[in-house]
């Protein structure tokens, strides 16, 4: 059992919302689309990244991934409330990590926020490369189950990295937990009273 | 005598406990537990593995799909069961969904959904329940609904459902919650 600080806040941040609209980009875990459907009720779009960075690995065109990503949503602009990306950013590289930051800033709606954990711990050689399945226990509490990667975890990103990586998204919560763990919870900023909403499709 | 037999014969919506059979038939008689079992059997139809459809799918019992199946399948009140067999290519609308197999296309169940290990979905689905298991695979979206909430009464407060099969569940729980 792993404890986290910051996902009571994420939820926090997305109750008082209607039926919001959650991006998921880890694996897929049943109980996690269940928690957050009963406590958002929420519709919950699960894209596993951890995938195609795999396929990318296998194939070795992982070099193409930064371009890949800013296709890889076909989500509209402004559409998703929440972001969990877990520790994805743990396992892509710097131009990776800035695409993807791009490509999930535009995805998120204003006042949306973002969920993301980093590790503060250089990677370890010689060790078989897990991804790691966070399934939620309840909004304080996380289970760590690990999985076979393609890639191991990478040089951690220094928190100015991690601001640039989401700008325009502002930093509202961090904590630096005792197992190496940087949680971080970003926000964009709220749009400006009397600016009208525009459908990006419209 | 009789009129107590009466009393307590099981009504045609409610089954009979075990309790109850065994006070109306003799201790050895399985007359007592035949009727029952007649009628589970009757109301669980079963499409084979060799069973090929194309087209709409409706229906008003239980029903458990080993084959292939394109199109529109649709059992409002009833539970659909896509066994490790049956391959789906479909809209499909129930109560309750159990998916040991694979489907492909969206999901609509007013009560449950439920992708069992083994089990394949790539689709959205929209349910107040979700259960996904360890061993299963999910492509796609989860449309639920906040605890608490009655069913059907978030959907239908909604005056704007960001996409037209939203609106879906809305009616068929509403249905489902008037009969």
């Amino acid at each position: 059992m792993h404890p986290t600080k910051v996902l009571a806040r994420f939820i926090a941040g997305l109750s008082a919302r209607s039926q919001p609209v959650l991006l998921d980009l880890g694996p897929v875990v049943g109980t996690n689309v269940s928690f957050f459907g009963e406590e958002l009720g929420c519709k919950i779009i699960v894209e596993d990244l951890s995938k195609d960075i795999d396929r990318h690995v296998r194939d070795g065109i992982f070099d193409q991934f930064p371009a890949f990503l800013s296709k890889r949503f076909a989500q509209e602009p402004g559409s998703i409330d929440g972001i969990l990306c877990w520790d994805l950013f743990d396992y892509v590289d710097k131009p990776s990590a800035k695409a993807l930051g791009e490509q999930l800033t535009r995805l998120l709606r204003a006042d949306g926020v973002l969920l993301a954990f980093f590790s503060t711990a250089e990677p370890t050689p010689g060790l078989k490369p897990e991804y790691t399945r966070h399934v939620v226990v309840d909004k304080n509490n996380l289970q760590h189950r690990a999985y076979a990667a393609a890639r191991g975890t990478q040089r951690p990103l220094p928190n100015r990295d991690i601001q640039r990586v989401f700008e325009p998204l502002r930093i509202v919560e961090q904590f630096l937990l005792k197992n190496n763990r940087r949680e971080v919870l970003l926000k964009k900023a709220p749009e400006a009273a009397g600016t009208a909403s525009v459908a990006p499709s419209a | 005598m009789w009129k107590r037999d009466e009393a307590v014969k099981p009504t045609s919506g409610q089954p009979a406990t075990p309790a109850a059979a065994a006070s109306t038939q003799p201790a050895n008689s399985p007359a007592a537990v035949q009727p029952e079992a007649r009628r589970i059997e009757r109301d669980i139809v079963n499409i084979g593995k060799s069973v090929v459809i194309k087209g709409e799918l409706n229906g008003s019992e239980d029903l458990t799909i080993e084959g292939h199946v394109e199109g529109r399948i649709e059992l409002k009140d009833h539970v659909l069961t896509i066994g490790p067999n049956g391959k789906i290519k479909a809209q499909v609308f129930a109560k309750a969904v159990i998916v040991l197999g694979e489907v492909n296309g969206n999901v609509t169940a007013s009560e449950k959904v439920d992708i069992r290990d083994g089990g394949s979905v790539d689709g959205d689905i929209i349910s107040p329940r979700v259960a996904i298991a360890e061993g299963a695979h999910f492509r796609g979206s989860v449309d639920m609904q906040r605890k608490g909430a009655q069913p059907g009464q978030q959907k239908a407060a909604s005056s704007q459902p960001e996409k037209p099969q939203a609106a879906t569940p809305a009616t068929s729980t509403a249905q489902a919650a008037a009969h």
